[in-house]
């Protein structure tokens, strides 16, 4: 769930409801639906995962906090109201989904293990979507997801926000962009059996390390997912038959093709809604390109008064546990006595696509713009999940690299690991890395057997050796 | 945030010399070490030193020797020598390029006649290291030494169990341990993944079977292809592997024996006995006709049908999980707790957990006789037990009995006793000190026959690399053996690392400590319809150390998983502050350590009420 300040599709002249909830040491419901005239000690903006836990912060050290919301139907009509969504709720069914499409591997896999089932196998689209939404009462997934200014992009297209609340099954699906949640839509989709194409127009998964990306990529592709790389949807039709018939440019030969779909789910990217709030006249600034705003450490703007955390804020990771972090301890500096800074270095995250990604710290890309190819070391490993072995399944794309410093101590700057419970194997690393281990202490870790993670503690090859990094057996 | 401040490994005098130094001081010693039959440092003034040298004088032996107070570099070559030997004492005595130690134990080494015979014994062996038993300690440890250059042999042999099962090369984690078993706990999942799937709009016929003879060739088969990768790397690495057993007919001697009854001898200099353990027998009538163990389970050419569990080891409690897992008819008989050794609370969830499953526990029971009704596969067990507390007898049939009472260490016919190395007269284990050095310097053992050291795989392969690089490389680094994290598949995953609260409770005192503690319910579980406020974490915090994190323990999904990072972590020094500054990957179980607010102490509730 993402801040709600962007809720509402980037189009102007639209009308906003706002609701504003007042508090002075606790924050309490509705205050009579009025803005009226009062003051407080802090106005946070955006009730989403940041803006409540900011404010629910300050007014347990005894703040007037009032928290202003507006909330804008979808194009399908669902409302969300402040309260009635659980702050985390974004990433519920999306992991809920992933996890019915894993399931679906894992019934492929019993056969290996002894248990057998009969053919056919088949998945039912609506009991899997009631069963998730009945679990999940409201959903948000944060910001409208952009949508391209295309010819029947609207009419046509669905976002993230829509897929998980489609009744019927959503058939042969194009998924047009290469966001995490691009791909993690795709994967699902596949996983439970639907035939599914992503379009990207460059990269997969911008911003993360892009070899593993590309492993991320490569592994859904080798799964059944196809791929239109460096192609742009130009205009999508509805068919007399209910398809939609999608053209698009492939930017390389400028040349156009065209294929039926039975949805075409965007997932391109966000924007910030921060232009409706009028922050130029406060002199707020902003970043002209993406409009997002920019702050420094303490999370202040330009203007010293006004603060953004989040997902509007320039340069910050968006992601929920680091803006309700950031929300918390903003707080606690303006109205406790804490001087904490929300450290943004090394936080860690993991992308749900079939083969899950985990990642904390500094991509290699990174660690080499930062410290120079010559300064870093990369330790990397190919290994296979003992439960694939008896499965008879592919494990190419497993594969872990941690990024260090080349001096030893040798201090960890990354952690990337592609694989089975790549979220589990990756939270307690990150821990590892903010006690500020270094390689050799990493190494001095026993490992779990037979697990995953262990493959972590036994990185012994570097790229820089050019040795196989293929883990042979045990030990 | 800064992070906490590194601990120094080394002595501060010694790491203040640049690396280049120390690495040519070391050879230098090295070299001297090697190159003398008998090599002593000294101090001139001391008159320790003084017996000793008048010692080899009056046995006529040739003797090189280094006053250490005489030289430039003394004081850091002393230091050199503590890293190499743990000892900072003169003298400090080599012979035959083994560490003997000072004074007291060259006198004791004479008056046993052990000096006469280490001074005898040829310095040319037929290999440098020799090692017994091709487990996972003993074979990084071979081929570890054998990358160093050295000359290497592997002697390995598998005794059948009572019902004749035997195996490969690789020890008991390929073989009858840690691979098989997770194997097998994964068929288990499965099979609740089967159940879960069809709530998340799976279909296909109601009728699933398990068939544990498909189950079980699969994983032979897996098992096999390590069994030969084995094989192979040995040889790749050019260490010579021998299907013998081994038994010590001298210091420096051994023999090995061939299922044939064929006899050969090898001589070397160095050796590690890294022999392992099996499973333990109770000592009753038909314990050994008609029981199997985990020896005979994984390999068992039928589905074991009605099974009775006995023991309450990890062990026991894994078996009897993925057994029932199967839909299997299953018992577990306990003589009194679960788990021992492990944090009790985390123990008995385990247990409690089992229990809902279909799990039946028999507590304070122990078998009496074992009867056969039945030929067959499986054939007709009847069982009579008695109450630990009082006269109460019980009879029951089944088609399996496991015995998982316990291991014991394979150390009683190896001929330790004809070369003077100690072993625990109880337990058969062998003491060593913090370098895998026994009471007879040349000898040195590793893995699960160590007495006081975690019976670990992943242990015993780090000691027996560490062990094979201090003696044949340049290394000083010895094997950790704190805070090794470890995980039990039971159908409830428990992962751990650190002090069980009853243990921290003895070592910090329970008012120094912070326990705090949560419910959790994996995300995937919820639309499954699994149990609520069934899964647990709970860290230790010892608050006279800035919170400092001293046990971790999680019950869940994939606990081994979210355990290892943890576990690194505690190497850094973790703390319960960190915990708090470090966001939380959403939505996962290992996030749940980052927002752990309720104390135990607090005796608040930790049940779990949605979002």
């Amino acid at each position: 769930a993402m801040a709600a300040m962007a809720r509402a599709l980037p189009r102007p002249g639209r009308r906003f409801r706002w609701r504003i909830w007042a508090s002075a040491g606790g924050v309490r419901g509705a205050a009579g639906g009025a803005a009226g005239q009062q003051d407080y000690d802090l106005l946070v903006i955006g009730g989403g995962s940041g803006g409540l836990a900011c404010a629910k912060e300050a007014a347990q050290l005894g703040r007037k906090v009032a928290v202003v919301d507006y909330v804008e139907p979808s194009p399908r009509g669902t409302k969300w109201g402040l309260g009635g969504t659980c702050v985390n709720v974004g990433c519920i069914p999306k992991k809920l989904m992933h996890y019915a499409a894993l399931l679906g591997h894992m019934i492929q896999d019993a056969h290996h293990y002894g248990w057998e089932v009969a053919q056919p196998i088949q998945h039912d689209w609506k009991k899997m979507a009631e069963a998730v939404q009945n679990h999940v009462k409201s959903l948000n997934w944060g910001h409208r997801v952009q949508l391209q200014d295309i010819e029947g992009a609207l009419e046509y297209g669905i976002t993230s926000d829509d897929i998980f609340w489609l009744k019927e099954s959503p058939g042969k699906t194009l998924v047009v962009g290469a966001s995490y949640v691009a791909l993690e839509c795709a994967g699902f989709l596949t996983g439970i059996g639907l035939d599914t194409t992503v379009m990207m127009r460059s990269i997969p998964l911008r911003g993360f390390d892009q070899q593993m990306s590309s492993l991320v990529t490569e592994h859904m592709e080798s799964h059944g997912t196809q791929f239109l790389r460096g192609c742009t949807p130009s205009r999508i039709r509805k068919l007399p038959d209910g398809q939609l018939q999608v053209t698009w440019e492939d930017r390389l030969s400028g040349k156009e093709d065209m294929g039926t779909f039975d949805t075409v789910l965007w997932a391109i990217g966000r924007v910030p809604e921060t232009r409706s709030l009028n922050l130029e006249k406060a002199g707020v600034n902003t970043n002209p390109k993406n409009q997002k705003i920019l702050v420094d450490s303490q999370e202040a703007t330009s203007v010293p008064h006004i603060y953004a955390i989040g997902d509007v804020a320039e340069g910050r990771p968006e992601l929920t546990p680091t803006a309700i972090m950031a929300g918390r301890l903003l707080a606690q500096r303006l109205f406790g006595q804490s001087s904490d800074l929300m450290d943004y270095n090394n936080v860690p995250t993991t992308v749900f696509t079939p083969l899950e990604y985990g990642c904390v710290g500094l991509s290699e890309e990174q660690a080499v713009a930062r410290h120079g190819q010559e300064n870093i070391e990369v330790y990397h490993a190919y290994y296979k999940p003992l439960e694939f072995t008896v499965a008879e399944k592919d494990a190419s794309q497993c594969y872990i690299k941690m990024v260090c410093l080349r001096e030893p101590p040798q201090l960890v700057l990354g952690l990337h690991f592609l694989g089975p419970n790549a979220g589990e194997v990756t939270q307690g690393f990150a821990l590892g890395i903010k006690c500020g281990a270094s390689y050799a202490q990493v190494m001095r870790t026993v490992g779990i057997h037979p697990t995953c993670s262990e493959e972590v503690v036994k990185l012994r090859i570097s790229k820089r050796s050019g040795l196989d990094p293929t883990v042979t057996g045990c030990g | 945030m800064s992070p906490p401040e590194r601990r120094a490994r080394l002595s501060p005098r010694a790491a203040q010399l640049p690396p280049e130094t120390r690495e040519e001081l070391r050879r230098h010693l090295r070299g001297l070490i090697e190159n003398n039959r008998v090599m002593i440092f000294s101090k001139s003034y001391c008159p320790h030193s003084t017996r000793v040298k008048e010692l080899f004088s009056s046995l006529g032996v040739d003797y090189n020797i280094l006053e250490l107070d005489q030289v430039d570099a003394g004081a850091s070559m002393q230091e050199m020598l503590f890293e190499m030997t743990n000892q900072r004492t003169v003298p400090s005595i080599f012979v035959n390029k083994v560490h003997m130690g000072g004074s007291d134990r060259i006198f004791q080494a004479h008056q046993s006649g052990l000096l006469q015979k280490l001074l005898q014994e040829d310095s040319t062996y037929d290999y440098d290291l020799i090692v017994i038993g091709g487990g996972s300690g003993g074979l990084s440890c071979a081929k570890e030494a054998a990358t160093l250059g050295k000359k290497v042999m592997v002697l390995d042999f598998v005794v059948p169990s009572p019902r004749g099962t035997t195996w490969g090369l690789g020890g008991t984690c390929v073989n009858v341990g840690c691979i098989p078993k997770k194997l097998m706990h994964q068929a288990a999942l499965l099979g609740q993944a089967l159940l879960d799937s069809r709530k998340f709009g799976w279909e296909y016929s109601q009728q699933v079977k398990h068939n544990w003879e498909s189950m079980t060739e699969a994983i032979q088969n897996h098992i096999g292809s390590l069994n030969w990768g084995y094989r192979v790397s040995l040889r790749e690495k050019g260490v010579a592997y021998v299907n013998s057993y081994g038994e010590f007919m001298g210091q420096h001697k051994i023999k090995a024996t061939t299922r044939k009854g064929q006899e050969t001898f090898y001589t070397a200099a160095k050796f590690v006995i890294a022999t392992g353990e099996r499973p333990r027998y109770l000592g009753i009538q038909g314990d050994k006709e008609y029981c199997i163990t985990s020896d005979d389970l994984f390999s068992l050419p039928y589905c074991p049908g009605k099974t009775l569990v006995v023991g309450a080891s990890y062990v026991a409690l894994e078996c009897a999980g993925f057994l029932a897992g199967f839909g299997l008819d299953v018992t577990v008989m306990v003589r009194s707790v679960l788990l021992r050794g492990f944090d009790q609370e985390m123990a008995e969830k385990v247990g409690s957990y089992m229990e809902q499953h279909g799990v039946k526990f028999l507590r304070k029971f122990v078998p009496v006789t074992i009867q056969q009704l039945e030929k067959g596969s499986p054939g007709k067990l009847k069982v009579s037990a008695k109450s630990t507390e009082g006269a109460e007898t019980i009879e029951d049939v089944y088609n399996t009995v496991l015995l998982a009472i316990g291991r014991d260490s394979c150390t009683k016919k190896l001929g330790l006793e004809k070369i003077g190395v100690s072993v625990n007269e109880r337990s058969g284990k062998i003491p060593v000190n913090d370098a895998e050095q026994t009471n007879v310097p040349h000898i040195y053992a590793i893995g699960d026959i160590l007495e006081g050291k975690p019976e670990l795989t992943p242990v015993a392969i780090q000691a027996g690399k560490l062990l094979a690089r201090r003696l044949f490389g340049a290394s000083v680094e010895k094997c950790d053996y704190i805070n090794v994290p470890t995980t039990v598949f039971t159908p409830l995953e428990y992962g751990c690392c650190g002090l069980s609260e009853e243990k921290a409770i003895e070592v910090y005192k329970k008012e120094n400590l912070e326990v705090f503690h949560t419910l959790f319910w994996p995300l995937e579980w919820t639309v499954a319809g699994r149990d609520n406020n069934t899964c647990y974490a709970k860290i230790i915090c010892n608050k006279l150390d800035n919170d400092r994190v001293v046990g971790f323990h999680v019950l869940g999904p994939n606990a081994g998983e979210i355990t290892q990072g943890f576990a690194a972590a505690m190497k850094c020094g973790l703390t319960k502050q960190l915990l708090d500054h470090t966001v939380g990957i959403h939505p996962t179980c290992g996030e749940v350590f980052t927002t752990l607010d309720i104390t135990k102490s607090s005796g608040r509730d930790i049940t779990q009420k949605g979002c």
